[in-house]
């Protein structure tokens, strides 16, 4: 073996993957194992009896995980849904301005920017019952004399979640998907007129097989992150008021940070870190598969 | 009416109904934002009026002048927490810049085993959610005695950015065609030469926005820099803005101050990058 010299991506590989092993895959390891023991934080010596599968079993048998657990996939596929229908929608709108694009495209950025933490706050403080803008302009307007609770009723505080989560969202969409409809070739849309397509079909059979992988470029960076939901949540209501919007997010930080209980939130964790790995499974694949078949066709 | 006629009518309709969607559609994207600069120069009285007072009566620098007048006369430590987010976003850029670009010229320019499923392997390591992280992170910093200092959350940062810098600059290479490395190579330059000399050059624009964007995640990041941190050594705006909320109450006024300053670097940034994100991005959506 001698003058063996290790592949060159390899060698360029390396640091990623020994940083990443370093911080993520070490840990999770960590977490995996203490997940099989009833450890506390309070009670260092507990990490070292195993307990098999209990706090596995305890949480799959637990209906508020469950409801934990429901409630961010409902919100997850609503809010990725509509974020993908409004984006597609600001894309087209903002395409077909014949004017100051520019301005609108860095508008359109906006609340890209934002940080999630922020926005949790911006929403609290805009849906504050008292003080928020939506009650004032409610009852300015005089559709409502009394204080909506907005944040403290459970599912008017999902709502509000959701608002959040999605205008803070859109954008990533609507500028991906508008890359694609600038990127594509006008002729094909042309021809299909001529042809005698509506507008619809036209949209259908030409526009839409083209920017397919544009929105799962989207659909993938956005469940890369998904969650960013966490920071909303953990501002706007942190799960309460009693426990109406918990989300697995949430359950897990009460669990590990409030009750100390290290080892059941680690089990719960890796619940939530299989759904987010999931969710960007699924979409990496799709995205593989309209990058082959735009590839066959264009 | 004749056929001409509808046709204009119908495009008037039309053109109107576009200028008002779009009208609507801004003004939802930017009234949040505008709604938290305004409050923060508007006395906390009139935040708080029942009934609301709609045209601003008095505006003010006095936010601003509280948050930096030091803790105990209604201000924070804002100058330390805004330089530990400096300090670790910027460090924990320059390091994941570093990885990545090794990282993605590997994708883009050579072939190797099992390629895709170590790219997407990558990604996963991203796709973990910060609280779930943070779990065995807190444990794993709190025996190395790492907690509360900027070493603990630049390392987190870099591995948090690396996935996503790696997939930014892969992009980025492989619109630089691959003869021009290969020209300079064939007159003379080693392969190290031909890559700072050609590639990295025509790279170096969308090298910059991974950076960005990089350092806005960082900028940004809440869930694992809330457990991580435990003071002004190394707590950082995001956590800072906490700062601000109490039991029972919060300090809008302070907070939409806060919030101002956090969103300025960004609002620049963003600006300067944002014609290389989306190129960077979508390259490879439509070549494969």
């Amino acid at each position: 073996m001698k003058g063996w010299r290790p592949p060159a991506p390899f060698l360029l590989l390396l640091p990623a993957i020994l940083v990443l092993a370093a911080v993520v895959i070490i840990p999770l390891i960590l977490s995996l194992y203490s997940s099989f023991t009833p450890f506390r934080l309070t009670q260092p010596a507990s990490l070292f009896t195993l307990i098999g599968f209990r706090n596995y079993v305890r949480i799959l048998t637990d209906i508020e995980f469950w409801t934990a657990f429901g409630r961010t996939v409902l919100l997850l596929t609503v809010a990725l849904n509509v974020e993908m229908l409004l984006g597609l929608g600001l894309a087209m709108l903002v395409e077909k301005a014949t004017r100051g694009q520019r301005l609108l495209r860095t508008i359109m950025m906006f609340p890209m920017m934002f940080s999630p933490i922020l926005v949790g706050f911006q929403f609290k403080f805009i849906f504050n019952d008292n003080i928020g803008l939506v009650n004032n302009a409610l009852q300015s307007l005089g559709l409502t004399d009394q204080a909506i609770p907005w944040l403290i009723d459970g599912s008017l505080a999902f709502f509000a979640i959701l608002v959040a989560e999605i205008w803070s969202s859109t954008s990533v969409f609507a500028i991906l998907i508008l890359a694609g409809l600038l990127a594509m070739p006008k002729e094909p849309i042309e021809a299909a007129r001529v042809d005698g397509c509506t507008p619809w079909q036209t949209f259908r059979y030409v526009t839409w097989p083209f920017i397919m992988p544009f929105a799962y470029i989207a659909m993938t960076i956005r469940s890369l992150d998904v969650a960013r939901a966490y920071d909303i949540v953990k501002i706007m209501t942190d799960g309460g008021p009693a426990k109406r919007t918990e989300l697995l997010w949430t359950l897990v930080s009460r669990t590990a940070y409030a009750d100390a209980r290290m080892g059941l939130a680690n089990a719960m964790a890796y619940v939530a870190i299989l759904l987010s790995i999931l969710f960007t499974v699924y979409f990496y694949r799709k995205l593989a598969a309209a990058r082959t078949q735009i590839a066959a066709e264009w | 009416m004749n056929e001409n006629a509808k046709a204009r009518i119908n495009g008037i309709l039309l053109s109107t109904a576009h200028k008002i969607g779009l009208f609507l559609a801004m003004t939802v994207i930017c009234l949040p934002g505008l709604w938290i600069v305004l409050a923060s120069f508007r006395p906390t009285v009139e935040i708080m009026a029942k009934p609301p007072v709609w045209i601003p009566q008095d505006l003010s620098f006095d936010a601003y002048i509280a948050m930096f007048s030091g803790v105990g006369q209604g201000g924070i430590p804002i100058i330390e927490y805004f330089r530990n987010s400096l300090i670790i976003s910027v460090t924990s850029t320059a390091i994941a810049l570093a990885i990545g670009m090794a990282g993605g010229y590997a994708f883009a320019r050579f072939r190797f085993k099992a390629k895709s499923s170590i790219f997407l392997g990558l990604m996963l390591t991203r796709t973990v959610p910060g609280i779930a992280l943070s779990l065995p992170l807190f444990f794993v910093y709190s025996k190395l005695g790492i907690i509360d200092t900027h070493f603990g959350l630049i390392t987190a940062y870099v591995a948090l950015n690396v996935p996503f810098t790696i997939w930014l600059i892969d992009g980025f290479f492989r619109q630089v065609p691959k003869d021009l490395a290969e020209a300079a190579q064939i007159d003379g330059c080693t392969r190290w030469q031909a890559f700072w000399q050609v590639e990295f050059p025509l790279a170096g624009p969308g090298i910059a926005s991974a950076g960005i964007f990089a350092f806005l995640t960082s900028w940004n990041e809440f869930a694992l820099a809330s457990q991580l941190t435990r003071s002004v050594n190394s707590k950082t705006l995001p956590v800072g803005l906490l700062d601000y909320t109490s039991e029972f109450t919060i300090d809008w006024r302070g907070m939409c101050a806060l919030a101002v300053i956090m969103i300025i670097p960004a609002l620049v940034l963003t600006f300067i990058v944002q014609k290389h994100l989306v190129s960077g991005l979508t390259s490879g959506a439509v070549k494969g």
